[in-house]
């Protein structure tokens, strides 16, 4: 199990790094449902299967289709292909690179005092179901707002 | 029982949302943008679960669900935007809202 959190760690970490420095849209959007389904597989190692299948479901499934759906829509061709290459020279990575270095860096010292072990327990539907429609239920009721106002927003900003 | 270090996934977590950060950064392709967002929301859904597994609590992933519900909410409505601003423009580039300055 050990040895799947760190493969599936890497696979994501690489497969992110292919997605910022892809080029065509539709292998981008491929390496991040390789990603999402990596840190799936991270999240049923740590113990919480449940998060593991929504991860599958609704990221890896509905919303990047989503967005697959939008690309067909856009019909973005070569054009925009040779407009990216461009764009994304190595010059443009380095100012965004040595901040996002920064921050890493100060997280990693801050995460270096830490130095614990974590048993894996695993915590099943049923724990965080009773969690959810127990003392949780508002965060529950307001999340179905949230999503029935995307929704009237998306449907309002889509159309002509 | 075998154990995992802690830090490491919080490194995991740290390191994809710098990946993210990157993305958003560089990139003018407002997809591409939109994408890189989603990475960022995910590692911080992946910290939410490691913290969870850590204390053995289902807390971490109630909060993971509303990540992932706010994730949802805004895909939606940044695609939304997204097909707008390529009626009006003809394109993907971010750089051509700037003209919105007054």
């Amino acid at each position: 199990m050990t040895l799947l959190f760190y493969l599936a760690g890497a696979i994501a970490i690489i497969a992110t790094f292919a997605v910022i420095v892809q080029t065509n849209i539709v292998h981008a959007l491929l390496y991040l449902i390789l990603s999402l389904l990596a840190v799936a597989v991270i999240f049923y190692v740590l113990g919480a299967p449940f998060a593991a299948v929504l991860e599958a479901i609704v990221y890896a499934g509905a919303i990047l289709v989503l967005f697959l759906f939008v690309i067909m829509m856009l019909n973005l061709g070569q054009h925009t292909r040779d407009q990216e290459k461009g764009w994304l020279t190595g010059r443009m990575f380095l100012a965004p690179g040595v901040m996002s270095a920064l921050l890493l860096g100060q997280l990693l010292n801050v995460l270096s005092q830490v130095d614990q072990d974590m048993a894996v327990t695993r915590v099943g539907v049923m724990e965080v179901s009773a969690l959810l429609f127990g003392p949780y239920v508002l965060a529950v009721e307001l999340a179905s707002i949230l999503l029935l106002a995307g929704l009237v927003s998306a449907y309002h900003l889509a159309k002509r | 029982m075998e154990t995992i270090p802690v830090e490491h996934g919080f490194i995991l977590a740290g390191i994809l949302f710098c990946l993210g950060l990157i993305g958003v950064l560089t990139r003018r392709n407002v997809v591409f943008v939109l994408m890189s967002l989603e990475i960022m929301l995910n590692a911080s859904g992946l910290a939410f679960i490691v913290a969870a597994a850590r204390w053995g609590h289902a807390e971490g992933q109630v909060m993971f669900l509303m990540i992932l519900t706010l994730a949802a909410a805004e895909v939606a409505v940044g695609l939304g935007l997204i097909i707008q601003m390529f009626r009006r423009f003809q394109t993907v580039d971010i750089n051509v809202l700037s003209e919105m300055k007054g």
